[in-house]
């Protein structure tokens, strides 16, 4: 399972860069939405993956008798998930309203440097 | 409690924003409860230096988690600094918005977000723990896309997509390497990392991750192959966000860089050889990215880059003197950076124009604002008691004494060219003919109400003697820098502030 995760985040993180270097729009905002992803996973993985137990201490038990799921990377990714979903709501905006400026969804178009020498 | 101090600062700004929620259409309160809040914030970061200063560190365990649990804020001399820096600019900026800016851009809570902004940037400057850090910088960035899209021209879309997007892939950077910090070591404190790294078997790890901090800060404050955004997108907000930004939110970058690689990661020979090569080639680029330009506020964003360069330097020296030299550069650099960007605001009042090649004659119709101007230029370049001279001098010797040349004449090099500029920009501003006959409409500034006059003009005053205080009192900063610089060199005093404190 923890292979197969991290052949994943690889997955993830190669595609999302990839999508980002395209010229169009519509594929930089998937690229940020996969390596959004990559991340979250790649936060998930980093304690180790624990089957069937939940990231809490029983009442009636002492100490850590066995192996339990560590919390601490779950709470981080559910404050790392919202932000990258902020992040990427925003992106979705700008980005439309780029479309609607310009009327393409190619960045090029965008682009006025060369007038400024 | 003293400790609960250190939130004070940060409180502040939120409930100014909050505030300014319930007055969102109504122009004249924000900019009164705005100019109150950052006062009010303004006192509390002076107080909250002074406290600093006399306990050496101070530490608060929010919730009375004990240190490695919970989230630890901690203030040392160069969090305090920062802080410091940071109620001085925002309040400076606030009175200036105040005037600068148009009615339509306020209404789209342009307060609202600035206290929002300022806010993040004291939270990052006073964390203690390496996820917090991150929430703090994207708290930061959010406020900043707002403030750098609210317009929507194409010209600002450009630009704004690019930052967009750059800080975005830095904080995925960021994140990861937060990520694997965690997987090797178990912890976020960054005192309670900085324990248990020295004890990691794979070494080579470690150095990926300081490199992959590296990029993710690197990206945010602008170095040399990732910097190409910042010129791109910084000269297209109005002058008092450009102010903020250009003054403040790079150097957010930097100083998380100084405190990862002091505190967590001791760079070893290939990373300071890498910290040295890319200070040069920020420096070089920089530089030569200001020679060919027109417009005054995109040679800014060019020196914003060349002395990014200079505070990454010291850090590649790694040694005591250098902290000292840097934290010193800092200092001057925030509040003389901030400072330019108003004054250009003004200019552009004055002649609507932030083309080099237009403007002219500025000294015969505004002596005095030209006086000053050319108080705050001179002080930028560094001209001898002026605050830019003495952190560049202490660097130059340092880097002599470290026997490293080349970067000993890329400083000399990177000084040249300033000073080449900033006498070109003054002739072409202030002294030639102006090229096109003058005429009444052209001037937005002198029409202007009194109290709006004074809302520009104060807050560069003000920076101004700060910044003669910073040249004419150097040895009180001096001995200021050396403190924490002994502080970082020192790293076991954060450390066992943090993890000694758990009453």
């Amino acid at each position: 399972m923890e292979l197969l995760l991290v052949i994943l985040v690889g997955v993830l993180y190669s595609a999302g860069i990839y999508m980002m270097l395209r010229r169009s729009m519509v594929k930089l905002l998937i690229g940020i939405i996969l390596l959004g992803n990559g991340v979250n996973i790649l936060i998930f993985l980093m304690s180790g993956i624990t089957k069937g137990k939940a990231p809490i201490i029983p009442e009636d038990q002492i100490g850590f008798l066995e192996a339990y799921a560590d919390p601490i990377p779950q709470a981080l990714i559910l404050t790392a998930i919202v932000i990258s979903f902020a992040l990427t709501a925003f992106a979705l905006v700008l980005l439309k309203k780029a479309y609607t400026l310009t009327g393409t969804d190619d960045l090029d178009s965008l682009n006025i440097q060369d007038l400024d020498i | 409690m003293t400790t609960n101090f250190i939130l004070a600062p940060i409180i502040v700004h939120f409930i100014t924003a909050i505030i300014l929620l319930c007055f969102w259409k109504k122009v004249l309160a924000q900019k009164i409860i705005s100019v109150i809040g950052n006062s009010i914030a303004f006192i509390l970061c002076v107080k909250l230096f002074e406290l600093t200063l006399t306990n050496d560190v101070l530490v608060l365990q929010t919730g009375n988690w004990k240190a490695p649990f919970g989230i630890t804020f901690i203030s040392d001399t160069l969090s305090a600094i920062m802080v410091m820096l940071t109620g001085i600019v925002s309040l400076a900026v606030g009175i200036y918005s105040t005037s600068a800016l148009n009615v339509s851009r306020i209404r789209f809570g342009y307060f609202f977000t600035f206290h929002l902004l300022i806010m993040g940037l004291l939270g990052a400057f006073l964390t203690g723990d390496i996820f917090n850090l991150y929430v703090w910088f994207e708290v930061v960035i959010i406020s900043s896309f707002i403030l750098m899209t609210v317009g929507g021209k194409k010209m600002q879309m450009e630009g704004a997509i690019k930052y967009v997007t750059m800080n975005i892939l830095a904080s995925s950077i960021f994140l990861t390497a937060i990520g694997i910090l965690y997987g090797i070591t178990g912890s976020l404190n960054i005192a309670d990392i900085a324990i248990k790294i020295q004890e990691v078997e794979n070494k080579g790890l470690v150095t990926v991750t300081s490199l992959l901090f590296f990029v993710g800060f690197g990206i945010k404050s602008a170095i040399f192959p990732l910097y190409f955004w910042l010129p791109s997108s910084y000269h297209t907000t109005p002058s008092a966000i450009a102010a903020i930004f250009g003054g403040l939110l790079t150097k957010m970058g930097v100083y998380a860089l100084i405190r990862v690689f002091t505190i967590i990661f001791i760079p070893d020979n290939f990373t300071t050889i890498l910290f040295i090569v890319i200070a040069i080639l920020t420096m070089f680029t920089g530089a030569l990215g200001t020679l060919n330009k027109k417009n005054i506020r995109r040679i800014l964003s060019y020196l914003i880059v060349c002395h990014i360069g200079y505070l990454i330097a010291g850090v590649g020296l790694y040694t005591e003197l250098a902290f000292t030299a840097i934290i010193f550069y800092l200092i001057h650099d925030v509040i003389v950076k901030s400072n330019m960007f108003m004054i250009t605001g003004v200019i552009v009042k004055i002649r609507e124009s932030v083309d080099m090649t237009r403007l002219g004659s500025l000294l015969k119709d505004y002596p005095k604002f030209s006086m000053l101007a050319a108080l705050v230029f001179l002080s930028l370049v560094g001209i001898p008691p002026l605050s830019g001279f003495w952190p560049k001098i202490l660097l130059l010797k340092e880097s002599f004494t470290q026997g490293n040349y080349i970067l000993l004449l890329t400083l000399i090099l990177a000084s040249f060219v300033t000073l080449f500029v900033i006498i070109r920009m003054w002739i072409e501003i202030f002294w030639k003919e102006s090229p096109k006959p003058l005429t009444e409409e052209m001037d937005h500034f002198t029409p202007m109400p009194k109290s709006g006059k004074f809302a520009l003009i104060a807050p560069i005053v003000f920076l101004t003697f700060v910044s003669l205080f910073i040249g004419f009192g150097a040895n009180n900063i001096f001995k200021l820098s050396e403190k924490a610089a002994y502080e970082l060199k020192h790293k076991e005093i954060y450390i066992d502030a943090v993890m000694k404190t758990n009453t």
